[in-house]
Order: C-alpha cells, then sequence, then structure tokens
C-alpha cells in the first residue's frame, strides 16, 4: 500500500500515524509537508493527521485546510484515492468540504482526553471492513472541538446512506447522534476524533485501531 | 477602507462557550440574562477599490464557516 501522511505547522500526531501505517501495513507512508501543490503518483492512502494545525487559528483546522496541499487532496478523493483525517485531520476535511458537517467546541467546554468506547457503525467501508457492524472497540480520544454538528436534514441524509462510520458508545463531546467518524458518499473519505493510530500494538493497552489500517492495505491488495 | 465582519453562530446551533459565559456572569450575581451568544469580530483593513462581492467571497471562503455560521459585513470609514 502506497501512502503518504501530510504534516502541517501545528500537526503532532504526524509521526504517530507515518508509524502506525508503518507497522500495521509493512510499508512506510512518504511524509509530505503541506505546502506542497502536487502528491506522488499512485497513492492509494493519504493520512491527514492529527494536532493543532495554525495554532487552531479562526476555526480548528481552518487555516490548514486552505493549504496548498489541500487542492491536491480533494482532487485525489475525487479520483478514488482513500483519505483518512484523525481528529484535526478530521476538523481538517470537514472545513476543506470533503466532508459534511462542522467540529464544534465541545459541549463541555473541556478538553477530553481519554479512551472511549465507540460502536462500529458501518463495517462495510474500505476502513472498517475488518469489524464487525455493532462491535464495541476502544480508541483514545484527545480533543477540544469533537462535538459533531450538521443540520438535521444532513444527518437523516448521511445516516440514511451508511455515511456515519463510528459512533461514541457513552457521553464524550456532544455530538448530534453520538457521531465519532464520518464517511463522504462514495466512502473512500473518513474523518474521525478518536486515534486508532494510538492503539496498534500491545503496548499501547489495546490494538483496537490496527484493524483499520490492516483493512485499508488489504483492500489495497484486493483491488490489484 | 475598514470592514467589521461579524461572524455569529446560526440560531439553533448550540453555543457551549455561550452558555458557559452565561453561567459566568450568573455567578458574578447578574440577573436578568436571558441568553448569551458568542461570536467572533474580524476587522479588515482594505483598498479602497476592494468590491462587495471579494467581502462576500472571503467571508465565505476563509471567515465564516457557512455550515455553522452567519456573518455580516459593516462597512468602516
Amino acid at each position: 500500500m502506497k501512502s503518504a501522511v501530510i504534516t502541517f505547522p501545528g500537526s503532532n500526531c504526524d509521526r504517530d500515524l507515518a508509524v502506525a501505517i508503518e507497522r500495521v501495513t509493512g510499508h512506510a507512508p512518504i511524509r509530505l509537508w503541506h505546502g506542497e501543490q502536487s502528491l506522488p503518483e499512485g497513492l492509494d492512502l493519504i493520512g491527514v493527521p492529527g494536532g493543532f494545525s495554525y495554532g487552531d487559528y479562526l476555526r480548528s483546522g481552518a487555516m490548514a485546510a486552505r493549504s496548498p496541499v489541500i487542492g491536491a487532496v480533494v482532487e485525489a478523493a475525487e479520483r478514488g484515492v482513500a483519505v483518512l483525517g484523525i481528529c484535526n485531520g478530521f476538523q481538517i476535511l470537514t472545513e476543506a468540504g470533503l466532508l459534511p458537517g462542522a467540529l464544534m467546541r465541545n459541549a463541555g467546554i473541556r478538553f477530553v482526553c481519554r479512551t472511549v468506547g465507540l460502536t462500529v457503525e458501518n463495517a462495510e467501508s474500505r476502513f472498517t471492513s475488518l469489524y464487525q457492524a455493532g462491535e464495541t472497540i476502544r480508541i483514545p480520544v484527545a480533543h477540544h472541538d469533537g462535538n459533531y454538528f450538521a443540520d438535521e436534514a444532513t444527518l437523516d441524509r448521511i445516516e440514511g446512506e451508511g455515511q456515519v462510520a463510528f459512533r461514541y458508545a457513552e457521553p464524550v463531546n456532544g455530538s448530534a447522534r453520538d457521531i465519532a467518524g464520518v464517511l463522504n458518499a462514495k466512502g473512500n473519505v473518513l474523518g474521525m476524533m478518536p486515534h486508532p493510530e494510538r492503539v496498534v500494538e500491545a503496548q499501547h493497552g489495546n490494538t483496537d485501531g490496527a484493524r483499520l489500517f490492516e483493512g485499508l492495505a488489504r483492500g489495497v491488495l484486493e483491488r490489484a | 477602507m475598514k470592514a467589521r465582519i461579524h461572524v455569529t453562530l446560526k440560531d439553533g446551533v448550540l453555543d457551549p462557550q455561550g452558555r458557559a459565559i452565561h453561567h459566568a456572569l450568573e455567578g458574578l450575581g447578574f440577573g436578568g440574562v436571558e441568553d448569551v451568544r458568542a461570536g467572533r469580530l474580524i476587522e479588515l483593513t482594505l483598498a479602497d477599490s476592494t468590491s462587495d462581492e471579494d467581502i462576500d467571497a472571503m467571508c465565505r471562503k476563509l471567515l465564516a464557516n457557512m455550515v455553522i455560521e452567519n456573518y455580516r459585513v459593516e462597512k468602516v470609514a
């Protein structure tokens, strides 16, 4: 699987994501700076990592979503390349218009940093194919702006289309309908607030995040 | 020319920050505050030739997130 991980000024999970992808799939991602105008040829996956790009100025992810590289990411997403945005990456993808909705300040105002239960809602996507629908997995969150919002019509539409990938199994941040992860209509872009890259090795305490990367890699082999 | 861009949350969008400010005001003993909504003020200093359409485009493309926010442009001489 050929992948790339983008680093923005203020990203801080870029290395973790790159290491997780390499450990799970055996292939080290290409590391890209946000100023790139184009992407390497033949990518199967683009990782948009967590962190605090541009210090969360204006709105979380707002400035990064206007970076030069994002134009190329939008184009790649339209061609069907898998794009995974985690935490700040999810915020960037909604700001870039690749995913519906927006991520607002947590309902409880506080930064939330703990491992939470997630229910797998859609186990058919290329990101979630190694999970079981309805299964509860445990993945850490660490965010201040993870409160998912979309208008009722949009929420009904994405629920109806199977675009809700993960839902919180417990109260976390006030997200509409407990949504923790959202797919685009085509299913090749996933944004999620929890950090699967932080739970891929036994030493992390659990390995529930590994199946996401493994599933992506397996999908690439099957399609080849 | 200056333009003040007032960015506010749309009606129906919950505002946890506004709620926290509301609680803090009550904690200070101010009664009669019925609701608080927090927004953002962005002041732009612009060339006089800047068109209204350009200011509007700036708001829609970056300054406001149209999923959750409204904006109002106030031109100041």
